[in-house]
């Protein structure tokens, strides 16, 4: 448990909580290893170039191609390894933008207060009530397809996701009396914020980043389901499974079974990981 | 809210990078061309005017016309895909909060116990699966080898029934027309299996917090010691008082029901607003986009004042 970064430490040595929570964790972070060196790992275990036609069309699995082939002859399991690197990418960098965005808008709203919080406040609720996926759908449909761009548009969903949740705990971080006491002794406002209030909400940030981080997944995966996403030929799931829709009534099975099993197990890690941390990081909870 | 959620959208649309007129003409269109195109559009004008333009129009219910296929006027085209949405929506609720409700009710009544970790572990395993690789697994095994049920469409092509609603359910029983119905049925199941077993994850967990609160009161001990049955204690008197947060929460899934609607609806050849919404996409007919989007806005607007109200109405404590 040393590897999670960001975390104080002391959170998690001050009581090791017993149940199944931890092992929820521990299921997480051993699933995301795994499909993470996975990823690394792509260009010397893959079998094939998987850009490259390697062989007959729709094959099914053998010893010579582990997981069958695709419909202009492509290796489904070379695809499936490279794939993890393009949903791993877009949901970085997504959910980087969308933490440092929202994050900072609902440090400085939630401390200010006032007219700017409202606005602000009423603007990310009216988003964070609207379909996340419909608005990025529309969003990429604008900005045309590509990495950097379906970034874009998944980060701009959820940074109301950041905003309310941190604007909460300042909210209520704020009367706390330590800070108090921190503004009694004269202490600069970015100091307050920053070591006083940020500090303490770094557990639930790290929280909703892991849980966000499945989230993103899951909506990189349907944006380039819907032809929204990275061209072709680049190996993406999403991209994959829409291609292997077209050849389902023919009963080609490989083709959407491994890039759909290989997102369930991103996303569960992530989720798994969330959930454990969760209920690790927040002990109220851990009473009901 | 919808007010915001229309500027916003307006804006998103307007001013993000990418233009509409390059995106249909083509980098290479001649200048002249492409003002005039813009001069067609009327996105010419400076951004206050347009947007007051359409908020005039929105309020008369004029969303505009298409780019394609005959120009038809764009509120009148999501009248007609609306319904295929509406039906798979209520199909899924129903799938949804049957198996949610119910699992997440068994799941705190044994708490702690395997039958809990099951379900929860169920709970979050569900709500992993991308629901349009889910629908496919389910196309796969009941549509292409058991071939017991269709895996496109709403109903058979010679069956649709001519109605009024638009819901080929009620409209079959209207015109007493069985085998239609039993169609539409047939189309309805996987659809709404999918969309409905995906989200009804997070109504297991939400039923289960809700129930356990719910169960450690006196009333169920009061209950339990009149000597009531335990599925009597557990659903007529427990499930009853958590429902009423469990409510709430789908006023607020409602979002999550239509971003997984667009998914479904792909997957099912479903010609709903999802498929609507993407089928303009791929031609670049940018006000129908705009019009779906901002129809989905009033739709989860019109929602969460629904839910308000029907919540004040089993709450007597809440008044507005």
């Amino acid at each position: 448990m040393k590897s999670l970064s960001g975390i104080p430490a002391r959170l998690l040595l001050r009581k090791v909580p017993k149940g199944a929570e931890v092992y929820l964790a521990v299921a997480g972070a051993v699933l995301l290893v795994t499909v993470i060196s996975l990823t690394f790992l792509a260009p010397y275990i893959a079998p094939y170039n998987p850009i490259i036609e390697v062989g007959p069309a729709l094959q099914p699995p053998s010893s010579q191609y582990p997981l069958g082939t695709d419909h202009l002859g492509r290796d489904v399991y070379s695809r499936v390894l490279y794939g993890a690197i393009v949903a791993l990418e877009v949901s970085a960098i997504s959910v980087l933008l969308s933490s440092i965005v929202g994050t900072v808008l609902g440090l400085f709203s939630g401390y200010s207060g006032g007219k700017m919080d409202r606005v602000f406040s009423m603007v990310m609720d009216s988003v964070y009530a609207f379909p996340g996926l419909i608005l990025a759908i529309a969003i990429a449909a604008m900005m045309g397809p590509g990495l950097v761009n379906m970034s874009i548009a998944i980060a701009v969903v959820y940074i109301p996701t950041y905003f309310r949740m941190i604007r909460g705990q300042v909210l209520q971080t704020r009367e706390q009396l330590y800070v108090e006491a921190a503004r009694a002794l004269g202490a600069k406002n970015s100091t307050i914020l920053f070591r006083y209030i940020f500090a303490n909400i770094m557990p639930s940030l790290v929280v909703v980043l892991s849980l966000n981080v499945a989230d993103a997944i899951l909506t990189e995966a349907g944006l380039s389901y819907l032809g929204l996403g990275i061209p072709p030929p680049t190996p993406d799931w999403g991209f994959d499974l829409s291609k292997g829709k077209s050849y389902l009534p023919g009963g080609y099975w490989w083709m959407i079974t491994f890039p759909g099993i290989m997102i369930l197990i991103v996303v569960l890690g992530f989720s798994l990981l969330g959930e454990g941390l969760n209920e690790i990081l927040s002990p109220r909870l851990r009473e009901r | 809210m919808i007010f915001i959620l229309l500027s916003i959208i307006f804006l998103v649309l307007r001013v993000m990078p990418g233009d509409p007129v390059l995106a249909m003409l083509g980098d290479k269109a001649p200048m002249s061309q492409i003002q005039e195109m813009r001069h067609r559009l009327g996105i010419d004008r400076p951004l206050y005017v347009q947007f007051f333009d359409y908020l005039f129009n929105l309020l008369r219910g004029n969303l505009g016309n298409s780019l394609i296929w005959g120009r038809r006027p764009i509120a009148v085209e999501i009248l007609e895909h609306f319904p295929a949405t509406l039906e798979l929506t209520i199909g899924s609720m129903i799938v949804m909060l049957l198996v949610g409700v119910f699992t997440g009710a068994q799941s705190a009544y044994r708490r702690d116990s395997p039958t809990d970790y099951g379900l929860r572990t169920f709970g979050i395993l569900i709500y992993s699966i991308p629901i349009f690789w889910f629908g496919m697994v389910l196309q796969l095994i009941f549509g292409v080898y058991l071939k017991w049920l269709p895996i496109a469409g709403r109903i058979d092509p010679f069956l649709t029934p001519r109605g009024i609603t638009g819901l080929y359910t009620i409209d079959s029983l209207l015109a007493g027309n069985i085998l239609s119905f039993v169609s539409t049925i047939q189309h309805l199941i996987l659809p709404s299996l999918t969309l409905g077993l995906v989200l009804s994850g997070i109504f297991t967990r939400l039923t289960r917090v809700n129930m356990l609160d719910i169960l450690r009161q006196d009333f169920v001990a009061a209950a339990r010691a009149r000597g009531l049955k335990e599925t009597t204690v557990l659903y007529k008197y427990a499930l009853r008082n958590a429902f009423i947060p469990i409510l709430t929460m789908i006023g607020l899934q409602f979002a999550l029901l239509l971003a997984g609607a667009v998914l479904t609806e792909t997957t099912f050849s479903w010609p709903g607003m999802g498929s609507y919404l993407i089928e303009r996409i791929s031609y670049r007919d940018f006000p129908a986009i705009q019009g779906a989007v901002v129809f989905f806005a009033a739709l989860v607007a019109a929602v969460s004042v629904a839910v308000d109200m029907i919540y004040a109405y089993l709450d007597p404590r809440i008044r507005y």
